[in-house]
């Protein structure tokens, strides 16, 4: 399935990410990593530290319904993969990104602005397997 | 004050997930899919989030502390290891199956769609069970080593 390039969206977005990354250092003093969020609301060290990361939760997931506000649109989600390989690569998602200490927000993001070593060793690790694993899924497996 | 800053900084975070394509999968996969339906775009969500953070980090790191809270809380490790490559690789396979990755994922649960809601289910089961696998080695290692963990 084709989909349109969208360069100046997808860098305004970008820059969107950013901002909310340095806000959250400039408030908080926190990395903004999606995984360290979303594993520190269920799985928290502190009760203290789960709060926050509910609220920014609770905010990430009002961003669509916004969107849907200002523009009488819904963000488009297409999916074009079956249940089982979206619960197969949730799963395999969810053992890596926790083994790894982050993902593409942590990492890929927050990590590279710090020219963090672990962070471009990861980001250039998973950045090579996703590639390697859409090469074979769609033109080896032809799924 | 703190909860308000952080629903805020979500909201943002979201709606730029939103807009980048990140929550879309069938983008996500056409820009890996570089011998095929190839969407170059979400290079360009990488190097916007990229320059806002590498100018805006350093602004910031100049403080001696956060606006709302005592300290900066930074990563300290350093040492490239077995668990950080690995578990980036797997990430990398969930990631060109699913489309999703968590950062993408989250903010999308906000249109209701049940594939999404399914990702996130499937990837709660990961993070649990990679939990789960890393009590049980460090709890080996430390019987292995007393003291050293």
């Amino acid at each position: 399935m084709e989909t349109a390039f969208t360069p100046w969206q997808s860098m305004g977005g970008g820059a969107l990410i950013g901002l909310a990354t340095v806000l959250l250092m400039l408030t908080l003093g926190r990395i903004m990593g999606a995984t360290g969020i979303l594993s520190g609301v269920l799985l928290p060290s502190a009760p203290s530290d789960r709060t926050w990361r509910l609220a920014i939760l609770l905010g990430m997931v009002s961003g669509p319904v916004v969107i849907l506000a200002l523009t009488g649109q819904m963000p488009d989600v297409d999916v074009p993969v079956s249940l089982p390989m979206l619960l197969l690569g949730g799963f395999i998602v969810g053992v890596g990104v926790t083994f790894a200490s982050g993902c593409t927000s942590g990492h890929g993001i927050c990590g590279m602005a710090r020219l963090s070593r672990r962070s471009i060793a990861a980001t250039a690790t998973f950045m090579i397997s996703t590639g390697l694993t859409v090469f074979v899924v769609r033109h080896v497996l032809g799924v | 004050m703190r909860l308000v800053a952080s629903y805020l900084i979500g909201l943002i975070f979201g709606v730029g997930i939103s807009i980048s394509g990140m929550a879309n999968p069938a983008k996500v996969l056409n820009f890996f899919d570089l011998t095929g339906t190839w969407d170059p775009s979400l290079i360009f969500v990488m190097g916007g989030a990229l320059i806002v953070t590498f100018i805006g980090y350093r602004l910031v790191l100049r403080k001696p502390a956060p606006l709302l809270e005592e300290r900066f809380q930074l990563p300290t490790a350093t040492r490239l290891d077995a668990r950080l490559l690995g578990g980036s690789a797997l990430f990398g396979i969930g990631w060109g199956i699913a489309g999703f990755c968590p950062g993408g994922a989250l903010p999308a649960l906000g249109t209701g769609r049940i594939e999404v809601f399914a990702f996130v289910a499937a990837l709660l089961l990961g993070i649990f069970a990679a939990r789960g696998l890393m009590a049980l080695d460090n709890a080996r290692a430390s019987r292995a080593a007393p003291g050293a963990q």
